[in-house]
């Protein structure tokens, strides 16, 4: 755990000295963008990570990864928090791109992208009100559907609603329509942080509370039975590009354990899909990110079904860079270099107008 | 990394198929049997946002480090590098520095404690001395008899040794003796070997509670009737609010109990300095077990604290500590008593916490995202159970925070607690969803 009243107390210094990996060499299909900007030989970046979600440890884990990585391509690069020293440490140094790497309210629901276009800080990634849309499950999938996107049926109830209607009547209406097994999880959150796959009606009232632990709007969706699938995308040069898919394989729900703690889950990335379920579940992931209007990196984590139809779960537009999370293994089965592609996605945010 | 980097940062060709997936640990197949248990818990992680300075934590064990005067100990440490530089940071006895053992005799005379310095063993903190004597006793299946509820950090070390912990319920006045004759003699009818009984007998973590005077002996008869070694556990004794300490067990029998004491509460964790005392025998292996561990206790602490003990009013410092957490307590108790009427809880007179039962139907694990959301922090019961007993209780720590963050914690933690009750009320039921525990104290939960 971090100590220190605090928080996350890195001071804003200089890196190491650029390395071999200073230069990033260009792909075959880098252009010019439209409206160019000059990129620094050695961008300054500030990695935002902490806050105060309950996802705080995961973010300061991810921003400490990337940060490493910038710093060994030649990113001169610092990790703050979002505290109240923030606003006065991007005034005095002016970085060249801010990275958020914030899980969770405030870092992913657009709030601190606010902050920082307000400030005139250019940042990496979806920008706030895109990210807003992203951040609320059920309308990240009521957009999505609009872009003939397949998603499990799902109801979106608030806590008052129970209260006022009888969380009996409420619950039987929903094992009614969507029936079983269901997945509860909090409307907006990440980490598998309060949700609960139920299989029986009598699991359901203990499903509800503790996702309501973690927020007060639930949503409940029909659980998927299939391949669980995470798919990163990429825009390097302006367009979006998926990596390939990471299968996830636990003994038991995929939750925070399985998560964080090496040895409970098998990845296969990619995954074992066939050529044309892969090519299915890319043009999935991409097709979200455009219809949800994301920027530069995304996430999404899907289902396929026996019949090789992808189910869209969620979307993250800060997906963990931790060393057991998915995009970087996705990254790292596309053939990338991490430290180069993340300097590369530092360069594209930068040359964004 | 794998394989398939590519250093010039280019997508590769078609994707290649793994042949196996990763579980992104390639020596999972090698690990004892004893890390098998271990998990990443949520509670860890939401104890991540309980540092940040916005959320009251009532979760720490912290000893409040503004009180010690901060200057003089620069100095002090400062000279001991200046001036016994060459000893102190260079490797010292494994049985520890013998002028601060001698030291630690007049800190333990203060509970009635009459040792020669041969008899202590100085360890990384007492937690070190309780990873040594379970070492040292408890082979796998091994019984460990302890108070319900235990400290937290012991049970993480019991559950590594692989010892099988029984609870003896508490009461006020502690330890409860009928109880824990009965649970010695059930066990002793099923065959059980139980080897240690562990017990924090003064100001009790996380109960609050004090082992009476008179029961002291009776626990000692009990135990040393069923041949069962006491490890007392006393890392509090002297921050007593109301009177002076009672006497330790050690102080009783020298050959029925290992003592553990530590300089961690009563003046500053970070110089990680506790210790042992234990009968002339176990000492011997104590000091084996603990050169094989570490080589030696860390001389530059062990010379610090020596200085400290040696030139400056450290009684003065624990009397202001002692008036310091009563103020503190009172704090706590009057704000538990003013928002959370539903509740109950103890009234610990010395120390650093108090033991809180919910309302019923409320868990306190499930319920801790929702404290950390509105911003205050506290242990879940059942972190100090080793059978998943105590989801209707929870510690508060009242050491760390002024009391006036202590009565703001206490105002947020009630309109938690009044939520979760609505919750509940409504769905008739208690969440269950939030995994793991916590399984080792964390540096800050101690």
């Amino acid at each position: 755990m971090l100590g220190g009243s605090a928080g996350f107390p890195v001071p804003l210094v200089p890196s190491r000295r650029p390395t071999v990996h200073d230069r990033p060499p260009r792909g075959r299909h880098q252009e010019a963008p439209t409206v160019p900007h000059p990129v620094p030989a050695t961008p300054r970046v500030v990695v935002l990570a902490g806050g105060l979600s309950h996802e705080r440890d995961v973010s300061i884990r991810s921003g400490r990864r990337v940060a490493e990585a910038l710093r060994s391509s030649g990113v001169e690069v610092s990790v703050h928090d979002v505290d109240a020293d923030l606003v006065p440490a991007l005034a005095e140094t002016r970085p060249d791109l801010v990275w958020p790497l914030l899980h969770g309210a405030g870092g992913e629901d657009g709030s601190v992208r606010d902050v920082l276009e307000l400030l005139g800080v250019r940042s990496l990634g979806t920008g706030p009100r895109a990210s807003r849309v992203a951040w609320s499950k059920p309308i990240a999938k009521t957009t999505v559907t609009r872009a003939g996107i397949a998603t499990p049926e799902f109801v979106t109830l608030p806590q008052s609603l129970f209260r006022e209607l009888g969380a009996g009547r409420v619950m039987d209406a929903v094992v009614a329509r969507l029936g079983l097994p269901l997945v509860v999880k909090p409307s907006r959150g990440g980490s598998a942080l309060g949700v609960t796959l139920v299989r029986t009606a009598e699991e359901l009232p203990g499903a509800m509370v503790a996702c309501f632990a973690y927020g007060d709007t639930a949503l409940i969706e029909r659980a998927v039975e299939g391949v669980e699938v995470a798919v990163g995308v990429v825009e390097l040069d302006g367009s979006p590009v998926a990596l390939p898919a990471v299968e996830v394989v636990t003994d038991g729900p995929y939750d925070y354990d399985a998560r964080y703690n090496p040895g409970r889950t098998e990845y296969f990335a990619p995954a074992r899909l066939s050529d044309e379920l892969a090519a299915r579940a890319a043009e999935t992931a991409v097709a979200a990110h455009q219809v949800l209007g994301l920027r530069h990196l995304s996430r999404t984590d899907l289902i396929i079904d026996a019949e090789g139809q992808p189910w869209f779960l969620e979307v993250n537009v800060a997906p963990g860079m931790t060393e057991t999370s998915l995009f970087p293994q996705g990254a790292e089965a596309g053939g990338h270099h991490l430290p180069t592609l993340y300097r590369r996605l530092v360069e594209a945010g930068l040359a964004a107008s | 990394m794998t394989a398939l980097e590519r250093p010039d940062g280019t997508a590769s060709g078609p994707h290649p198929t793994p042949a196996a997936g990763t579980r992104l640990d390639r020596w999972l197949g090698s690990y004892a049997e004893r890390t098998h248990g271990m998990r990443a818990s949520e509670i860890r992680a939401l104890f991540a946002v309980a540092n940040r300075p916005e959320v009251v934590s009532l979760a720490g064990g912290m000893p409040y480090l503004e009180g010690l005067p901060l200057d003089v100990l620069g100095d002090l440490a400062q000279r001991v590098v200046a001036t016994r530089g060459t000893t102190a940071l260079q490797y010292g006895s494994g049985q520890g520095d013998e002028t601060l053992r001698e030291q630690i005799l007049d800190v333990m005379r203060l509970e009635g404690i009459e040792a020669h310095p041969d008899d202590v063993v100085v360890t990384t903190g007492s937690q070190q001395a309780l990873d040594l004597v379970t070492r040292l006793f408890v082979d796998p299946g091994d019984v460990v008899v302890a108070e319900a509820p235990s400290y937290v950090g012991a049970l993480g070390v019991f559950r590594a040794y692989q010892a099988d912990v029984v609870h003896v319920p508490l009461d006020a006045e502690g330890l409860v003796p009928e109880a824990l004759e009965a649970t010695l003699a059930d066990l002793a009818r099923q065959g059980r070997r139980v080897k240690l009984l562990y017990t924090v007998p003064n100001f009790h973590n996380p109960a609050g509670v004090t082992l009476s005077a008179e029961r002291r002996p009776r626990i000692l008869e009990i135990a040393a009737r069923y041949g069962v070694l006491v490890l007392e556990d006393n890392p509090y004794g002297l921050l007593g609010f109301d009177r002076e300490p009672l006497p330790a067990m050690r102080s009783m029998s020298d050959e029925g109990v290992i003592y553990l004491g530590s300089f961690s509460k009563t003046f500053a964790p970070g110089y990680r300095v506790g210790w042992a005392v234990a009968p002339h025998a176990v000492r011997e292996k104590l000091v084996l077990a603990s050169e094989s561990a570490i080589l030696s206790p860390s001389n530059a602490s062990q010379l610090a604290i020596s200085a400290y003990l040696a030139t400056c009013d450290w009684r003065g410092q624990v009397k202001a500590f002692r008036e310091l957490y009563r103020e503190r307590r009172d704090a706590m108790i009057g704000a538990l008593a003013e928002h959370l009427p539903d509740a109950s809880w103890t009234v610990p007179d010395g120390g650093f916490y108090t033991w809180v039962r919910l309302p019923d139907g409320l868990d306190a694990k499930a319920m801790l995202p929702r404290a950390v959301t509105a911003r205050v922090a506290y242990v879940p019961g059942t972190a100090f159970y080793f059978d998943g007993q105590g989801a209707d209780h929870m510690r508060l720590s009242f050491c760390f925070p002024t009391p006036e963050r202590i009565r703001e914690g206490v105002r947020r933690l009630a309109g938690v607690v009044s939520a979760e009750s609505e919750l509940v009320s409504l769905f008739g039921t208690g969440g269950q969803a939030v995994r793991g525990d916590v399984q080792s104290p964390g540096p800050d939960l101690a």
